[in-house]
């Protein structure tokens, strides 16, 4: 009884595996995509070779002044001279330290909270939540042991876009939280509140919300009501923002389903210890992508306040095109300001999209 | 052993008993806090009276703050002269003209740059999203960039990039960059031929709509005659022809009364033709290039959002590839972009408010803005103006809703 043996599989044809056979397939698949790809191709060089140039190979890397700006392609001393403008505004130079623990301390929470083999997140984010901000603000702005008082109007550059944008956050979450809930609640007095809330701030431009706030928020308080502009344009970002949050929130809240509820009911659960304990755990995780669109959307909008005359980091870049002596260098002072936003949007969208993949667990 | 058990068993049931009599003996007199119609009543009314409480001292203080600052109230300003020049009107305007008419060129600027923004994203937008499925390995990673990069941009930045940067970077009107001698683009703008119409330029008109209706008339006699035969009549090549053919006839029947209006070189500038000023073209390139990034993503996610069974089912049926897309995929995928696309619309509208930042005279810039400095009636310009996105925004979702309710999936 002989066994029978299967000859060996023959490899695959040389003209499907391989470079070769990859370049084919997927740039020269006919006569249309050779042409979109050699077009293409040729463009991209083209310019990448151009902006290299431009950018790195003939630009003015080293200097200090005016003057070392002597040749034909970009000049990143402007850059280097305004950094820590970009970064801290007009913030005193020998309290510069003070923006600078902030940052780092910024920079070690994002860490702690973000990268998941780091353990205690939940002291962490309760540090965030409550002493945090407290403590931050006595740090930038000072007027507590022994720190001189810096003023809001001093504040600048990056310093300003991420406080706006992260307290435009840490506000409007819970806030958005409530109107999502009170959107979707019995009690009709509630319900419509928060509809026409919502609809109310999503319908205007947040450029009229700035606006008023700026201009009518004081004619709204008593006396020398003089709230300072910073936290003036907060409460606009602040009212505006929660309206987004609030739908993105509404979302997950619709999409979990009507047995999650009957059974927290039949288990004999409250209004609230349903929402914390059943409800929310899992709307929130479902619309976390939505949540942080509305961030790198807040983050984005913060560079509005340059029209009511603040200076967050395209106002400091806009200043600086200003300047007199730096004239005609707005192109590398508008492309570190781009790239300042675009690497913090991207990152957190970038972040999003594999949070979204880990936690999808099946909820649909 | 059996009478001990019983009485043991009669006593847990007697405690049991008490218990539940104890328990609503203690709570009868507040019980009614439990009632969940109560509560929403109570919460209801001290939410109602908080909100009262807290409108009336905002309005009050108002109040006496106009009155100490000798503001005026009251819509009166609207009648009174501006005395400030607009740089572009679609109107005729002059600094002579009323606040009520500044409102008006505002507005009218501000449709103009939202429908030519709407019509520029939404082809460039559906040519990136549809760049983003091609099978072209390069061609859909130039378009994930695309995306990528602009949408990570804030809009503010890339409207004064394009302002101040690219714009100012153009040559001079007499070195002005040049297509085939009618389209122009200098540092002033963007030049490009207008018409001119003379006696008869109706007629041409009338015969475009007639020609339009007969078209469409064409169109439903032939889907008719397709449900009733099952015969398929060429349509779009009749009408198309048809709308071409017969204006070009009119036209020149009634002797050419339409001429095109070329921009001419006339000193320092140029004459005649349609002048696309700097900051409406800066406005207008950031925002389309913007809002065409987010639309990309919306194109892609809804052509991917049809089954690729339906492809392969219409393959089955012996469909064509056009015709599937026609047919299969287009009518399907609508359904998914429609709904974010409008939102989208929307937020370009109110982004153009951002027109300010670079002097484009729109509603925010010319009425929240210039008109505003001039009388302090912060209140009321900023409610007006709020109101006009307001009741816009409002009216698309109104039509939304009617959109979803008709279009929504039917399912078994």
């Amino acid at each position: 009884m002989d066994q029978f043996n299967f000859s060996p599989s023959q490899p695959p044809p040389s003209n499907t595996i391989g470079a070769a056979a990859w370049l084919r397939k997927h740039l020269f698949s006919n006569v249309n995509n050779s042409i979109i790809t050699v077009v293409l191709f040729v463009f991209l060089l083209s310019s990448l070779w151009s902006i290299f140039q431009w950018g790195f190979w003939n630009a003015d890397w080293v200097g200090s002044t005016r003057a070392d700006c002597s040749r034909e392609a970009a000049c990143w001393v402007f850059i280097q001279v305004r950094f820590e403008q970009f970064m801290f505004g007009f913030y005193p130079e020998e309290e510069s330290w003070r923006p600078t623990l902030f940052f780092a301390s910024l920079v070690v929470f994002v860490l702690w909270l973000f990268i998941e083999k780091i353990p205690y997140k939940k002291y962490a984010l309760v540090f965030v939540l409550v002493p945090y901000p407290l403590l931050a603000t006595a740090l930038l702005y000072g007027g507590v042991a022994s720190l001189p008082v810096v003023d809001t109007h001093a504040w600048g550059g990056l310093l300003v876009t991420l406080i706006i944008a992260l307290i435009g956050m840490l506000v409007s979450l819970p806030l958005g939280i409530m109107l999502a809930l009170g959107r979707r609640s019995q009690m009709p007095i509630v319900r419509s509140l928060s509809t026409v809330y919502i609809e109310f701030w999503r319908g205007v431009p947040l450029i009229t919300v700035l606006f008023m706030a700026s201009v009518m928020l004081p004619l709204f308080f008593t006396g020398d009501f003089d709230v300072d502009k910073l936290l003036r344009a907060l409460i606009g970002v602040v009212l505006f923002n929660s309206a987004y949050m609030a739908e993105a929130i509404r979302g997950g809240l619709q999409s979990i389903s009507k047995g999650q509820y009957e059974a927290g009911e039949a288990l004999g659960l409250s209004y609230w210890r349903l929402h914390r304990l059943i409800i929310l755990p899992q709307a929130l995780k479902i619309c976390i992508p939505s949540i942080v669109n509305t961030f790198i959307a807040l983050l984005k909008d913060t560079s509005l306040v340059l029209i009511i005359g603040m200076f967050d980091v395209l106002g400091i870049a806009t200043a600086a095109n200003s300047d007199p002596e730096w004239l005609g260098f707005s192109t590398e002072s508008f492309i570190f300001a781009a790239l300042i936003f675009w690497i913090m949007c991207f990152g957190m969208s970038r972040y999003s999209l594999r949070l979204e993949n880990k936690l999808n667990t099946g909820h649909r | 052993m059996s009478g001990s058990n019983s009485v043991s068993k009669n006593t847990a049931k007697e405690q049991a008993a008490k218990t539940l009599a104890k328990s609503e003996v203690n709570t009868s007199w507040y019980r009614w806090i439990y009632n969940p119609g109560v509560r929403a009543v109570l919460f209801q009314t001290l939410l109602v009276i908080t909100i009262s409480v807290i409108l009336y001292s905002l309005v009050s203080n108002a109040l006496q703050n106009l009155q100490i600052r000798g503001i005026a109230t009251g819509f009166g300003f609207m009648d009174q002269t501006a005395g400030f020049g607009i740089g572009m009107s679609l109107i005729e305007y002059d600094s002579t003209d009323t606040y009520g008419r500044t409102f008006v060129v505002g507005l009218l600027n501000t449709a103009l740059i939202g429908v030519l923004g709407i019509i520029f994203a939404t082809i460039l937008g559906f040519i990136i999203g549809v760049a983003r499925l091609s099978n072209n390995w390069l061609l859909s990673r130039v378009a994930s960039l695309y995306v990528e990069i602009f949408r990570n941009i804030p809009l503010l930045l890339q409207i004064l990039f394009w302002y101040t940067v690219v714009l100012q970077a153009l040559p001079s009107a007499r070195n002005s960059l040049s297509l085939f001698d009618a389209l122009f683009l200098n540092i002033r703008g963007f030049y490009l031929p207008g018409f001119n119409f003379n006696d008869g330029a109706v007629g041409i008109l009338i015969a475009i709509i007639v020609c339009l209706i007969a078209g469409i008339f064409w169109h439903h006699k032939a889907h008719k005659h397709q449900e009733e035969t099952g015969e398929c009549l060429p349509t779009w090549r009749y009408s198309l022809s048809l709308l071409i053919a017969v204006p070009l006839l009119v036209y020149f029947a009634l002797g050419q009364p339409v001429s095109l209006d070329y921009p001419v070189l006339k000193g320092f500038n140029f004459q005649g033709g349609v002048n696309v000023n700097p900051e409406l073209f800066a406005l207008l390139i950031a925002l389309s290039i913007y809002t065409a990034s987010f639309i990309a993503e919306i194109v892609r996610s809804g052509i991917n959002a049809v089954d690729h069974g339906q492809t392969e089912a219409a393959g089955a049926l012996g469909l064509t590839k056009g015709t599937t897309l026609k047919l299969i995929i287009i009518p399907q995928a609508l359904r998914v972009i429609i709904p974010p696309l409008t939102s989208q619309y929307l937020n370009l509208v109110k982004n153009s408010s951002l027109a300010m930042a670079i002097g484009y005279p729109d509603l925010v810039s010319v009425f929240a803005g210039t008109t505003l400095n001039q009388t302090g009636q912060a209140i009321e310009i900023i409610s007006m103006t709020m109101g006009v996105y307001l009741a816009l925004s409002l009216l698309t979702s109104l039509l939304m809703n009617i959109y979803n309710s008709k279009k929504a999936l039917i399912e078994r």
